[in-house]
């Protein structure tokens, strides 16, 4: 998907993440929700981080290098940043 | 004016042959649970490793690279005199001085060997077979023995559980020669040397990784590269038989592949997972694996082979193989 240039509401942020995070990791986007963290309640690793946010960047246009990657515990947390920096 | 004189090289080059070597001694995840904070389920989740093989106190990277050498030339059909030249891949010499590749051409009797090592890391392999190919068909060299030999557990903190459970000992090899057709295409190689904090030896010297960091290259910078050599080749993603990456981690290797089948490799290409049973051998790791694939038929003679490897410096390289 081309990244896009206007903001993305948080709506549309979160349906974003909830398939990123199907595909990398096989969990049902009806589990991908803010409150959510990302190690301790959906069990996804360090590396399928990794690969969430290499998607994440290409579809919304963001830049989320790995120091900040570290500071996003929550879908919540990814939600923020995406809505801030696309 | 003098006019010099150049050498009559080869069409073209091909790999004459190959050979491998591991240490006897398995270990698995489970020895590695016992010593440190880790389990088996982890290993194998995160890096799809299920035991790897450590050499013996007394083994040397060099011992490992006369084995695998030799069986290289054997299956080649050639006696060591055959051959002129011997590259050595690797990134774990103990000591800088003497290089290894003199030694080992004298052990495996490849007389007055134009020898030297060479270090691009995990990427060592490739580099030196495109090396090969270029020298041979230049004309410098006749017959090129292409080794990767790494003794990386003298390398590695023992009790860093994030290095300790990847990095194996071994040494895999290929001879290449002149041919009438082309066996081995143009190399693709590069360096990132901005990135090169990202590998490196830690300042008691062991080995470091930032682990994402290198995870977040290698899956995203590498198929790219691979797809480049297929280029440089003129062969399609379809018509790749195997795909042979550097066994860093099985998930990047899978990563690599699901890249490369967007791009129209298909389906049934045969994917190296040497790593499963072998760990991350750097420069020896597409050679092991091409022998292991090869010895348990998943690669046949004339498959068409897409090698890539990437590593410490960062350096990469990839290139297409005719497999012998």
């Amino acid at each position: 998907m081309q990244p896009m240039s206007e903001k993305f509401s948080d709506e549309q942020i979160l349906e974003g993440l909830g398939e990123i995070v199907e595909e990398v990791a096989g969990v049902s986007p009806d589990d991908v929700t803010a409150d959510k963290s990302f190690v301790d309640d959906l069990d996804i690793d360090s590396l399928s981080m990794v690969e969430i946010a290499v998607q994440a960047e290409d579809r919304f246009g963001v830049k989320i290098p790995d120091d900040e990657l570290a500071n996003l515990k929550t879908v919540g947390d990814a939600l923020k940043y995406v809505s801030a920096h696309s | 004016m003098t006019t010099l004189r150049l050498a009559p090289g080869a069409a073209a080059s091909r790999i004459l042959g190959v050979g491998s070597f591991q240490p006897e001694r398995i270990v698995t995840n489970h020895e590695l649970s016992e010593r440190m904070d880790t389990t088996d389920e982890w290993i194998r989740e995160r890096v799809g490793i299920v035991e790897r093989r450590f050499a013996a106190k007394d083994q040397k990277l060099v011992d490992m690279a006369v084995t695998a050498g030799a069986k290289a030339l054997a299956d080649a059909g050639l006696s060591p005199s055959d051959a002129d030249t011997v590259i050595l891949a690797n990134c774990t010499m103990p000591t800088p001085i003497p290089n290894g590749a003199a030694q080992v051409a004298d052990r495996i009797g490849v007389k007055a060997a134009g020898a030297f090592d060479l270090n691009a890391a995990c990427a060592g392999f490739c580099y030196a077979l495109g090396t090969a190919s270029d020298l041979v068909r230049a004309g410098s060299a006749r017959r090129v023995l292409v080794i990767g030999a790494e003794k990386l557990t003298d390398w590695v903190d023992h009790e860093d559980r994030a290095n300790a459970i990847i990095f194996a000992d071994g040494a895999g090899a290929a001879v290449v020669g002149p041919a009438d057709e082309p066996g081995i295409g143009p190399v693709v190689w590069g360096s990132a040397g901005d990135l090169t904090d990202m590998i490196r030896l830690r300042d008691d010297r062991w080995i470091f990784q930032e682990g994402q960091s290198v995870f977040r290259w290698a899956t995203t910078r590498i198929a790219p590269i691979a797809l480049r050599a297929l280029e440089a080749a003129g062969v399609a993603p379809a018509d790749v038989d195997v795909l042979i990456p550097h066994q860093a981690n099985l998930r990047i290797v899978e990563s690599i592949a699901k890249k490369l089948r967007a791009h129209g490799a298909r389906e049934d290409m045969v994917v190296a997972d040497d790593i499963v049973y072998s760990g991350n051998t750097s420069s020896a790791s597409i050679p092991m694996a091409m022998d292991h694939m090869r010895a348990a038929g998943r690669v046949k003679p004339g498959d068409v082979a897409l090698l890539v490897g990437f590593g410490a410096g960062l350096s990469y390289a990839a290139q297409v193989v005719i497999c012998p």
